[in-house]
């Protein structure tokens, strides 16, 4: 077996050095790769978000009544709140990665830590809002039972629960990416604590941002779509 | 900016024979745990194979049964009726289609190969590319599962609604091709930035072999339509778990919309199963006729509108669900473009063999056998193609041996051209040649006698998934069965005489076909690094053969 030199990342007083994969010529080499592979894998995301809005769309030409009376019913003021919850959480992720770019550790540990309480925050008025649905019985596909006055108002609409599954699914699954992303997120601060991340080494902390960026995107089309129904 | 730490060279020689990846290390976990793409590309092709034996013993079930027309396993008089029938040919084209066909190629040997042909030390992302196999894994026992809890019986295609009101173990078989899926991106996503990232020195787009190019187009495929495979699983799951009713008519779904989705990711995966086996094809033929290859430019950009294209067809498989007859003639349309760069490759194929220097090795013959069968499969889709004549055909056994023409008689040929090729690249021991090239004339034998009957009784309207039939085609069905079994006979012997090389095959000299690309200037069987040198292209003509004539004269 023959082994090539060890190249290592140039480190910054107080950090860990960063060694380079063996099969990479240098660290530039190795960072593009890794974002490349990581731009790849956020394309698949769009695609999967991408099936799932086309069947919305079909959907609301269909049934467009059905789609405003749905989004009626959920409270505009929580999910705004989400939305800047989010947009704010998109901020300081984003900081976060200039901090480790510049190699400040505490500064980017504060960002992250930030980044994850709003995430948290999210998953809390997310909370808020399925319980109310669930009270109200507007759940998705069979379980659809509305009780009481939302019985009545959806009286005379096309297939209501038609809305409710879109709206549980869709939140379903952004739900799920939070929380890895909070998983992720709560990694880079472990690993980040131990000075794992620096000017010389940032991919991990770069792309979990990006990886933030794209779901705090995917919401930003939710919202309209679901509580402003046009 | 970088700083080296050299480190000394720890590795001992403990034999005679020169160290390679295979016995530089040893041990289970030495080869569980790798992160070498050669050993990660041997994992893959035993997990093929298997998978490929369970979905062979299917198909062979299924041709027993249709040995007459009231069936031979399972009849409509007995206790359990034909249900039987309905599994088996759900789970052989499950396991053919996800667990064998699509990982083939790519998981198996361009992981082999791809990274040698690029002058690479593996591939980009090697962890992906271990958790790749390991998804795989997860996914074939998943589905494994679900035939223990039950097995589908819905067809590989899982149509709504039939596929919401059957039993449970939609959902377990639905999550195992949800699994599969992400497998089928991470090789995808690997490939991709290998291609992008880790060429080797003066080694420019166009100075990489074919195959790469071909698996490139895959990867492209296998990144942007699997997740859409992935959605449309998973809300297939949910359907039956919640009945969220978006396919469900009964909840005011649409069961054509599952058709569209599961078609955008299934028309592509047509093509993430043909372009690996085309490269194949390039690399072999090349090889075994001394030449390089014929239009090499336009067979790169024929691979890479292949791919394109393959995005904008899928609604051909829908001509009797419902669509306007606008759209309809807009996929025909597109259709039919297909065939432009398809025919593009199979006459350089051709023009590359012409005057060559050939030599009948068994990897030849099976690319013959390819060229020939290939053929035959592109033929007959534009029967499926044309609007009327699809209307007539559709849901026959014209339909079904169209699809085998270019799944098995191409694909599954292509990858076995592809493991005689490499396969003293790979192990380092060669097979017993005489054995494989009556396997090979055996499978291609096999191959007509078993479909040629099914375009003929599927023309006159044998309808596709049928436990019994009509007697007017009991003819046609026996002969089918027959070639089923020689089929069956050429890949036991197969089988057979590779398993026996591993062991007690001779040892293969270096580059034993002479192949001028990379991935043959290593060691055979190559070190672990890939190569001791610093591989630089510095020619255009990568297919130059000169070298072998002037090693003759030395």
């Amino acid at each position: 077996m023959s082994h090539g030199p060890i190249v290592q990342t140039p480190t910054p007083e107080g950090f860990r050095p960063h060694v380079v994969a063996h099969h990479f010529h240098d660290a530039n080499q190795e960072f593009h790769s890794v974002k490349l592979g990581f731009w790849l894998f956020l394309a698949t995301e769009v695609m999967l978000f991408g099936g799932v809005f086309a069947a919305y769309f079909i959907f609301h030409g269909q049934y467009p009544e059905t789609f405003v009376k749905g989004g009626e019913q959920l409270s505009v003021p929580m999910g705004s709140l989400n939305t800047v919850i989010l947009l704010t959480s998109s901020w300081t992720m984003a900081m976060g990665v200039r901090a480790c770019q510049l190699s400040q550790k505490k500064q980017m540990l504060g960002f992250l830590w930030v980044t994850l309480l709003c995430a948290g925050g999210f998953l809390v008025v997310k909370y808020f809002e399925y319980t109310a649905k669930i009270e109200h019985g507007l759940l998705p596909g069979s379980f659809w039972h509305p009780h009481g006055h939302y019985a009545e108002e959806f009286a005379n609409v096309e297939w209501p629960n038609l809305f409710f599954s879109f709206y549980w699914t869709m939140t379903g699954i952004h739900g799920v990416h939070v929380i890895l992303g909070m998983l992720a997120i709560s990694w880079l601060i472990w690993q980040g604590g131990k000075g794992r991340f620096h000017s010389g080494f940032s991919a991990p902390v770069d792309l979990i941002g990006l990886y933030w960026h794209i779901v705090d995107l995917i919401w930003i089309f939710l919202f309209p779509l679901l509580y402003l129904v046009p | 900016m970088t700083t080296n730490v050299p480190v000394a060279d720890v590795a001992v020689e403990t034999s005679n024979e020169p160290t390679n990846y295979l016995n530089c290390k040893r041990g289970f976990w030495s080869w569980a745990a790798t992160l070498d793409h050669k050993r990660i590309g041997i994992m893959y092709l035993v997990g093929v194979t298997l998978a490929f034996l369970v979905g062979g013993i299917f198909a062979l079930g299924i041709r027993i049964q249709l040995w007459s027309p009231e069936g031979v396993m399972f009849k409509a008089t007995s206790e359990d009726g034909l249900a039987g029938y309905n599994q088996m040919f759900t789970l052989h084209g499950a396991f053919m289609v996800f667990m064998f066909i699509i990982p083939a190629i790519p998981g198996a040997l361009a992981n082999f190969a791809l990274p040698l042909m690029l002058g690479a030390k593996d591939v980009a992302l090697p962890r992906l590319n271990l958790a790749s196999f390991y998804l795989w894994l997860t996914g074939t026992l998943l589905a494994c599962y679900s035939i223990i809890t039950g097995a589908v019986d819905t067809g590989w295609t899982f149509y709504t609604p039939y596929s919401i009101q059957t039993q449970q173990s939609v959902i377990s078989m639905g999550l195992a091709i949800f699994i599969l899926g992400f497998s089928s991106i991470f090789t995808g996503m690997n490939f991709i930035v290998t291609c992008h990232k880790l060429r080797a020195r003066g080694q420019t787009w166009f100075r990489m072999p074919l195959f790469c190019w071909a698996v490139y187009s895959t990867a492209i495929l296998q990144v942007l339509a699997t997740p859409v495979l992935g959605i449309t699983v998973l809300l297939l799951a949910f359907e039956h778990m919640y009945h969220i009713g978006i396919f469900d008519p009964a909840y005011g779904g649409d069961p054509v919309l599952f058709q569209h989705f599961f078609w955008f990711y299934s028309h592509p995966a047509v093509y993430i199963m043909i372009l690996p086996g085309m490269g194949v094809i390039s690399e072999v033929v090349s090889v075994h006729s001394r030449k390089p290859l014929f239009g090499y430019r336009l067979m790169a950009f024929s691979a890479i509108s292949i791919g394109v294209i393959s995005f904008i067809v899928w609604g051909h498989h829908m001509f009797t669900s419902g669509q306007s007859a606008f759209v309809m003639m807009a996929f025909s349309f597109l259709t039919f473009l297909v065939a432009i760069p398809t025919a593009i490759k199979e006459f350089s194929w051709v023009a590359t063999i012409w005057k060559g220097s050939i030599a009948l090795t068994a990897p030849m013959l099976y690319a013959m056998a390819f060229l020939i069968i290939f053929s035959i499969g592109g033929l007959t889709g534009i029967f499926l193609g044309a609007l009327s004549t699809d209307i007539h055909l559709h849901d026959t056994y014209f339909v079904v041996a169209h699809f085998h023409a270019v799944m098995m008689g191409s694909t599954a040929v292509a990858f076995f051209a592809g493991v005689h090729h490499w396969w003293p690249q790979i192990w380092g021991k060669m097979y017993n040649e005489t054995l494989a090239k009556i396997s090979a004339v055996l499978i291609l034998t096999g191959f007509m006698v078993t479909f040629l009957p099914q375009f003929m009784m599927g023309s006159q309207g044998m309808p596709r998934r049928y436990a019994t039939y009509l007697p007017e085609w009991e003819g046609y069905h026996k002969v089918s069965t027959v070639g089923a079994f020689i089929l069956g006979t050429g890949f036991a012997l197969m089988m057979g005489y590779l398993i026996h090389s591993i062991f007690a095959g001779k040892k293969a000299k270096q580059n034993y076909w002479g192949g001028a690309t990379l991935d043959w200037k290593t060691q055979t069987p190559p070190i672990h690094e890939n190569f001791d040198f610093d591989p630089v292209i510095e020619s255009d003509n990568i297919y130059d053969y000169s070298f072998l004539t002037e090693e003759k004269k030395a």
